[in-house]
């Protein structure tokens, strides 16, 4: 077996440099905990012995605890409580060890990797970017099980350890220094372990924790300091008014590391292996683990991606400087892509060029961008109203408004613009591609990329197949999204594709509850337990009404062109009932100032007090009915995707919906919900549902299905 | 079973229970024997035939923790038999203790013994104890616990209360206390606080503010506004859906003031009074406990005195005076729709908002409110009630005999 390495040098410092046999990374496993007892009880033995430097063979430092086998154990409660003390156990041998032990990390060192730094007297990290610390368990729905919480809050004191453990911080070297989760930063690799021991050799007694010393105070205040106490009583309900109580695992962290300064130390050790314990078995857990890190991993990892060269763009025209355009533009010259902005007439390309500018000003304000980059990145953009300014650009993507004809002839002006191997794009949030990509003359190079707005913020696009689009085309573009540094979904086409599909399922659903009888504010509150960004009538009025009736009207209009009955948007009668009603009333939304909501002088808003209008034959909707039919509606619509083969995969599903639409994070994504529900228990309760509430909450069988059966990605 | 009489019921004069308040040198066992030796002295009672003395504290650490009660009993040489015991059942303690004690007197397994509370909010600030209720995250969590004053600008919220609404219960309250303790008809309860030289260090109330009118009260800032913002504000929204926002209409003009005092109350059996030769003052009818929805903390006083009027056979309108607890002015306000109170018949002599709120005390003081203003007036029913931390309420009936 050969975990680790064992080298003592001559003045007594023994190196134990952690090399996982046949893996990329250090990890939690059970070899390494064999290993790790093997080298203390070496250590132990060792005559001589002046200090130990803790080190790593692999270009991290040590990568956490076992995903896999966390997502995918099923064993009881006493078996896993066993298995954490277990993990934890021989770091507080380490501690305990009677030399002074340094963590020499080379590379990111997060989660249990930074556990076992915490278990070290003295933490020098190398300095350069990908060097990370800090334990983001929580954002996994798990917490530091391996004594992370006892000693970053025995190490830092609770008002400066809270932060870092509920938010789940990952530190670059300057910073962890600064936050005190390191206490040195070396420049280089060369540089690391002769600095460990030399620390050492200069202190040779530095070999007791400090919460192991008579006397110890936590920095800051023990528990019963006012500031402390404080500090203890506010946590939680801060908390809470970001996760609504739907993450347990930041709750979890909260507790215990409150908690553990008002027992021992070993006490709290326990302690806060029960609470992982507790933590595992959840479907916050298991979402999170799915979706943030699996899922994110397979996507980042090009699983999605046809095989091929890449092939990075260097200039990219954007068509329509308007809200999206500009926001492209952003994205674009962010990543120093050449960017040509055109606008039918001047100033307009101009005022979205603007918006970048306004955007760096912000970021400058808050320290986050310079001005020389600033300066840079606006020299990216064009402005032009010339077709000319296009010539040989490796992507057009029109984002003109909203209107087929208008598409049909600026599409078909300006393909021929394109460089050879160029690709065509159309940033449309509901237009089919196919119908677009006949515009053009070759349709295997038309693909839609749906930005969302704000396009700097939301940072996702949904990549759309039409039935031409070739695979290498989907490469570029996809290429072209990682590029920027946002994360691809690819769907095929279909009204309303995936994202607005669904999004517009959840607008519907607020509307229908207003028709059910549920006051205004106790369908906004609906949306917030139910843990989407935004209560349905708010976001609603964000997007206008006229949009989603626009939207009605333009596919019944496609309808007509094509021959066709869509039937899009069937199943949202409400919002044809109310949101239709409401641009006739002159109350679009937030652009009229007034929409479901009033908008105020002082920029406050309240709900319009003559909603009631609107109230139906009252149902006398529960709370628990009204969030779920809020989830359930865009769950059930996310499977219909998944049945009708627009989605692809389930990650994908997962991803998008959280990140393009606001899918409660806590769920994991729309069809992990349905995952985590399990089948039985999510179609019995759709047919309440339907039951009780009407017919769209019909589970489509051959969507579950599929997710059930296939084991979708 | 015996009927259980109140002898007599005294307070100290309550002041700003902060340090620049006029009791904040006063230790808080002082509090308490300096009514020990005045109810011993008034009624030159012989102290064997006490007992006990249990008295309501609601942060009983520090100076006021160890069984104060027993230890002030020692320290003012009462009789040595007569044992000691503080409650908590946040600001019902005191009113807590009167009703447990007529319970115990009612049942005949004791004849006399003294009720109570005190707090020296100055000296132990409220909070001082701390307890999972507010300090641990998974209690605070899993019972969606927030701070009382959310709870009482929720109720002006649900109840449509404006500001104008609350401050003018402040205003009144101001006024009638004003002129009740001028008129001295405070007196008769309120025992001066002194030194150990016998110098006067407190005569009556000083805490009373007798000029705040609506003006001044309107240019204070809402108390709760910054701490709802914080997380509070979601937590009790959560539980009311169908609230927009919480409108924070409460003010330090408007709730109950911080103080320091004590009150105690000599409750006992007909026999044993006759035996002592002390003149029963008011009989206690009936008393209630209850507990409503805890988010929202301060809607028990309306149920507590539903119960306790069921209990004894009566009705609202059978009371001559209704007392209730003046926590926060939407309390008040609540409490007369529910009960459909007259004005003349509320809070007749100003309440916590003017006088303030000892918390352990509070319902005590209440008592010798009540007794006192029944005797003056020579009516015959009276009302006590509380809101209690926890969403509990309280209630207390007495009858002048």
């Amino acid at each position: 077996m050969s975990e680790y390495h064992y080298d003592k040098d001559a003045d007594g410092i023994v190196t134990i440099t952690m090399d996982a046999e046949g893996k990329s990374a250090n990890t939690m496993t059970l070899a390494w905990l064999d290993a790790t007892f093997e080298w203390l009880d070496r250590l132990d033995a060792e005559d001589g012995l002046t200090g130990v430097v803790i080190a790593s063979a692999k270009k991290t430092f040590f990568a956490g605890g076992d995903l896999d086998f966390i997502l995918n154990s099923s064993q009881p409660a006493d078996a896993m409580f066993d298995y954490v003390e277990r993990n934890k156990a021989p770091l507080r041998r380490l501690e305990q060890l009677k030399a002074p032990v340094v963590a020499a990390i080379n590379g990111a060192a997060l989660g249990g990797g930074y556990e076992i730094c915490l278990a070290c007297h003295h933490r020098i990290v190398v300095n350069h970017k990908g060097a990370l610390t800090g334990l983001p368990e929580a954002t996994l729905g798990l917490l530091p099980g391996a004594g992370g919480i006892v000693r970053l809050t025995a190490k830092l004191g609770l008002e400066a350890a809270l932060p870092l453990l509920a938010q789940g911080k990952q530190l670059r070297p300057t910073d962890a220094l600064a936050a005190g989760l390191v206490e040195a930063v070396v420049d280089t690799q060369d540089e690391l372990i002769p600095a460990a021991k030399a620390w050492i050799k200069a202190n040779p007694n530095a070999h007791a924790q400090p919460w192991d010393k008579k006397g110890f105070r936590y920095p800051g205040g023990d528990a019963d300091a006012p500031n402390v106490r404080l500090a203890a009583a506010m946590a939680p309900t801060m908390l809470y008014s970001k996760t609504r109580g739907l993450m347990p695992a930041p709750e979890r962290v909260i507790d215990i590391a409150v908690n553990s300064m008002r027992m021992g130390f070993d006490s709290a050790l326990r302690a806060e292996s029960r609470g992982l314990v507790s933590l595992l078995d959840t479907p916050e857990c298991k979402a999170a683990i799915s979706t943030f890190f699996f899922g994110m991993q397979a996507i980042k990892s090009g699983r999605i991606r046809p095989d091929g060269p890449a092939s990075p763009v260097k200039t990219v025209g954007v068509l329509g400087a308007g809200m999206m355009g500009a926001g492209i533009a952003w994205a674009q010259a962010y990543r120093g892509i050449n960017t040509v902005l055109k606008d039918v007439r001047l100033e307009g390309a101009e005022r979205g060029k603007a918006h970048s500018a306004g955007l760096a000003d912000k970021r400058i304000k808050k320290g986050r961008l310079t001005d020389e980059r600033k300066q840079g990145l606006l020299n990216l953009i064009t402005p032009t109203d010339q077709d000319s300014a296009l010539d040989g650009a490796d992507l057009i993507i029109e984002a003109v408004f909203e209107d087929i004809k208008l598409k049909e002839s600026v599409i078909a002006e300006t393909f021929g613009r394109l460089a050879p191997d160029g690709i065509y794009a159309s940033n449309t949030s509901s237009l089919p591609i196919s119908v677009l990509a006949g515009f053009c003359p070759e349709p295997e190079r038309f693909i839609g990329l749906h930005f969302f707005s704000p396009v700097d913020r939301m940072k996702i696009v949904e990549i759309i197949c039409g039935d031409k689009t070739s695979d290498d085309t989907l490469r570029k573009a996809y290429d072209y999204v990682a590029q920027i540094g946002y994360t691809p979904i690819v769907v095929n086409d279909s009204r309303g594709f995936f994202t607005s599909r669904v999004f517009a399922t959840y607008l519907d659903e607020g509307l229908q509850l207003m028709q059910d009888g549920v006051s205004p504010a106790a369908i906004e509150r609906a949306g917030w337990l139910a843990g989407m960004p935004v209560g349905p009538l708010a976001v609603h009025d964000e997007v206008s009404m006229e949009l989603t009736r626009k939207a009605f009207e333009t596919h019944l209009e496609l309808d007509r062109r094509l021959g066709e009955n869509s039937a899009f948007g069937r199943h949202n009668t409400a919002t044809q009932a109310i949101g239709h009603r409401m641009v006739d009333l002159g109350r679009r939304g937030r652009k009229d100032r007034a929409g479901f909501y009033d908008y105020h002088d002082d920029g406050s808003k309240t709900l319009w007090r003559e909603l009631s209008q609107f109230k139906g034959d009252p149902l006398d909707v529960p709370m628990a009915d009204a969030i779920d039919r809020l989830l359930y509606r865009q769950a059930i619509e996310t499977l219909r995707c998944l049945d009708e083969g627009v989605l692809n995969t389930k990650t994908e599903a997962d991803i998008g919906s959280i990140f393009a639409i606001g899918f409660p994070p806590h769920t994991g994504g729309a069809l992990q919900f349905v995952y985590g529900k399990g089948r039985d228990a999510f179609v019995a309760r759709a047919a309440q549902l339907a039951e009780r509430y009407g017919d769209r909450f019909t589970v489509p069988t051959g969507g579950i299905d599929k997710l059930f059966n296939d084991k979708a990605a | 079973m015996s009927d259980a009489y109140i002898f007599d019921a005294i307070r100290t004069p309550r002041s700003k229970g902060k340090r620049d308040g006029t009791l904040n040198e006063i230790k808080p066992v002082n509090l308490v024997t300096t009514l020990l030796d005045a109810l011993q002295s008034r009624l030159d009672l012989d102290t064997s035939k006490v007992d006990d003395m249990v008295l309501g504290c609601v942060s009983p650490v520090k100076e006021q923790g160890a069984v104060l009660p027993k230890v002030a009993l020692q320290k003012a040489g009462w009789d040595e038999r007569v044992a000691g015991a503080q409650v908590n059942r946040f600001c019902a303690s005191g009113l807590d203790t009167v009703n447990t004690a007529a319970a115990r007197v009612a049942s005949g397994w004791d004849d006399l013994i003294v009720a109570g509370g005190f707090e020296s909010m100055s000296r132990v600030p409220m909070g001082s104890d701390g307890g999972p209720f507010s300090e641990d995250p998974e209690t605070v969590l899993a019972t969606h616990f927030v701070p009382q004053g959310i709870g009482a600008d929720l109720i002006a919220t649900l109840e449509g209360f404006t500001r104008e609404d609350v401050d003018r219960v402040a205003v009144q309250s101001q006024q009638k206390a004003a002129a009740a303790r001028d008129a001295g008809w405070f007196d008769n309860a309120v025992v001066p606080v002194r030194d150990e030289n016998g110098l006067t260090v407190l005569e009556r109330d000083d805490f009373i503010r007798p000029d705040a009118d609506m003006a001044t009260l309107a240019g204070l800032r809402p108390s709760f506004e910054a701490m709802g913002a914080f997380g509070y504000d979601a937590v009790a929204l959560a539980k009311y859906p169908d609230v927009e926002r919480i409108h924070h209409v409460h003010t330090p003009g408007n709730s109950s003031g911080i103080v320091d005092g004590a009150a105690l109350v000599l409750v006992g059996n007909g026999q044993t009074g006759r035996d002592l030769g002390l003149e029963p003052r008011a009989r206690i009818v009936s008393t209630a406990v209850i507990a409503t929805e805890p988010t929202i903390m301060l809607s028990g006083p309306g149920p507590a005195a539903r119960k306790a009027l069921d209990r004894a056979g009566l009705s609202a309108e059978d009371m001559d005076l209704i007392e209730i607890n003046e926590a926060f002015s939407s309390v008040v306000l609540r409490l007369q729709r529910e009960l459909n109170v007259p004005d003349e018949k509320l809070n007749v002599v100003g309440g916590a908002i003017a006088m303030g709120h000892p918390l352990g005390a509070t319902g005590a003081c209440l008592v010798s409110t009540v007794v006192d203003e029944l005797a003056r007036r020579n009516a015959r029913r009276a009302l006590i009630c509380m809101c209690v931390g926890g969403g509990m309420g309280i209630a207390t009936i007495i009858e002048r005999v």
